[in-house]
């Protein structure tokens, strides 16, 4: 009964200072709604960073032809076309190493009826796709025949479809590209943007064989602009790394005090990063909310603080009656509490509201987790309990007579 | 029969901010048998309304022993004490001490709260004790919409809603006009006649004290008197 009776005279009370109840709500209510709603928006950007990780693939090297120089002045990676196919069939045999595709790609005109479109066309095998984890929307994937034979097919990304054949469906259909006819076996899924904002639906994918012989030739036969190779797992990246170098270094027959012709880059650590940065920013919206709601607390305090003082002599008649401490501290700490969680459900709306509001008119990606709310409400509640703690004490151990004589 | 108030060697010391400290109970003995109805006058700063505000665990003495009921005070921890205001005693004050912003209902019923007793039995208790003092039409009302006699029997109802056997009452009628206390001296006394409850009465005026049976009379902490009231 009495466990009832006391949250019933907290409750009481409030009722009784209303506007002061509800202003000193409104601390809680914006410190838990900034909270709610800088957690949406920084996990939305952590949502969107890992989504653009688990578009590019896990656990890839990037290996990059070597950097040419022309009378001391060294012009840049991928500039000698020091890498081959062969190199990535030897590659492939590494155990370190999952998949390994070789890519060559170029920037080329396509066109279909009275349409055209400029976009990049990879030279490739399927094994490219594996390794990107990018699947088919429809058709069929590149085969070993259609290297081999250096078939002229093509996969076509989302982008690429829409601008050149609109609603038509693209399989079966003969695009030119760079004036060459080329059978449509498949159309790829959507990808959406790269984490450095490029449309990766905007391509082209021709067999490697194609790409070299039929589409840009070179005067290096067999040479490829790059090598995607992906390890078997996370914890066998710096041992890929070691294999991959060794194996080029000896197949390209660079002497010990050379320099590589080659760069090895480590993908992986790009998206590490970039999750990383996206972690850092959500945790740091995460803690200038909690500031707002800290400040929020500190006003429940300086208010319980006030009402207890205020009420010094109530406190003072229900002792004389037979209240013990505990009753006195309980009711005071769950007016806080009352306080902070009324105000902590009406802050998780506001949060709520603000962060559809975002999404809509900002366009940005937030992501309302329950944990977020979960969160803001149990800290909003431990608010209540940690800052109304001390007024309820001070209240409790006051001797009766003297709280009695209080004016 | 043994007393409900026994006091022995009780001294009550206010400690002052240079360390000494001045007494302001010295060594009281008293004793108060069940159903007795005692007055207990003094001059200002005699020490009367702390005696009363020990006698009503309010307040705790610097030495000497309290027992009530049979349980020696001194030993009784907070809870303990505070079950003890709760169950034996009643307290009537001065200025009626009723929660402002509650109503009349409510404010006797609070004792019960702190009892444990369920809503609907200290509504039901608090409303029949209010219309055997005549104020049943009164339940929802508010203390400042009540006269000073009216405040003054709601805060007694207060005090006997946990059927105290004791009642301690500082100066009750110090605020009240001398129609409105002789009307609540009526009341203590049918208390003390009908039901047997035993009453400590703290007053300055001799005509109220006329009402109980037997004076104290304190001076510069000390008990001077004890006894007959004088005619």
């Amino acid at each position: 009964m009495r466990w009832l009776a006391i949250p019933a005279e907290a409750w009481r009370a409030i009722g009784l200072n209303r506007l002061r109840a509800g202003l000193t709500m409104l601390g809680m209510v914006i410190g838990v709604g900034a909270v709610v709603l800088m957690l949406a928006v920084g996990q939305g950007a952590q949502a969107t960073v890992n989504q653009s990780i688990a578009s590019m693939g896990s656990n890839l090297f990037i290996i990059l032809s070597g950097a040419s120089s022309a009378g001391g002045v060294r012009i840049g990676s991928g500039t000698t076309p020091t890498l081959t196919t062969g190199d990535a069939q030897a590659l492939a045999a590494l155990p370190s190493l999952n998949h390994v595709a070789p890519v060559t790609s170029n920037n080329t005109q396509l066109a279909y009826g009275p349409n055209n479109w400029n976009t990049v066309v990879f030279g490739t095998t399927q094994e490219y796709l594996t390794v990107r984890v990018w699947n088919l929307e429809s058709g069929r994937p590149l085969n070993a025949s259609d290297m081999r034979g250096a078939s002229r097919v093509a996969l076509l990304g989302q982008t690429v479809a829409r601008n050149l054949f609109g609603a038509e469906d693209p399989l079966g259909k003969i695009v030119r590209i760079k004036n060459s006819p080329f059978l449509v076996i498949g159309l790829l899924e959507v990808k959406g943007q790269s984490l450095d904002g490029r449309d990766q639906d905007d391509t082209v994918i021709v067999p490697v064989t194609t790409a070299q012989t039929k589409l840009f030739g070179s005067p290096f036969p067999g040479a490829v602009r790059f090598i995607m190779a992906q390890a078997r797992s996370a914890t066998q990246m710096e041992d890929a790394e070691a294999d991959i170098t060794q194996l080029l270094r000896t197949r390209h027959r660079i002497p010990a005090d050379m320099e590589n012709d080659f760069s090895v880059r480590n993908l992986s650590a790009l998206a590490e990063t970039a999750a990383t940065s996206a972690r850092v920013l959500s945790f740091m919206l995460g803690a200038i909310a909690s500031v707002s709601l800290l400040v929020g607390g500190i006003g429940i305090m300086n208010i319980m603080l006030v009402s207890v003082t205020e009420r010094t002599r109530e406190i003072g008649i229900r002792m004389a009656i037979g209240a013990r401490r505990r009753d006195i501290l309980l009711q005071f700490l769950l007016e806080a509490v009352m306080i902070c969680t009324i105000g902590g459900l009406a802050g998780v709306l506001l949060g709520m509201g603000a962060a559809w509001l975002v999404s809509e008119l900002a366009a940005m990606v937030v992501v309302v987790s329950g944990q977020a709310i979960t969160l803001a409400f149990l800290f909003a509640a431990g608010i209540g309990v940690f800052f109304g703690y001390y007024p309820a004490y001070k209240g409790a151990v006051m001797r009766p007579v003297e709280a009695l004589r209080h004016e | 029969m043994q007393p409900l108030i026994q006091v022995r060697g009780l001294c009550k010391d206010y400690p002052l901010m240079d360390g000494r400290s001045i007494p302001v109970l010295r060594d009281i003995d008293l004793s108060v048998m069940p159903s007795d109805f005692v007055a207990i006058m003094g001059p200002s700063g005699s020490g009367k309304s702390t005696f009363m505000n020990i006698l009503g665990c309010l307040d705790t003495a610097t030495a000497g022993d309290y027992t009530l009921a049979g349980r020696s005070v001194a030993t009784l921890n907070h809870n303990e004490q505070a079950a003890l205001r709760n169950h034996l005693i009643g307290f009537v004050f001065q200025g009626f001490n009723l929660l402002q912003r509650v109503s009349a209902m409510d404010n006797v019923a609070l004792p019960l709260l702190y009892a444990g007793v369920s809503r609907a039995e200290r509504r039901q208790r608090a409303l029949e004790l209010l219309r055997q003092i005549g104020l049943g039409e009164y339940g929802a009302a508010l203390p400042n919409q009540l006269s000073g006699g009216q405040q003054q029997r709601v805060a007694i109802a207060r005090a006997l809603i946990n059927r105290p056997p004791l009642l301690l009452a500082d100066e009750p009628t110090g605020n009240l006009d001398t129609q409105t206390s002789q009307d609540i001296m009526n009341i203590f006394t049918q208390l003390n006649r009908e039901h047997g409850i035993t009453i400590l009465l703290v007053t300055h005026e001799l005509d109220i004290a006329r009402y109980a049976q037997r004076l104290v009379r304190f001076l510069d902490g000390r008990i001077i008197h004890d006894g007959e009231i004088p005619a």
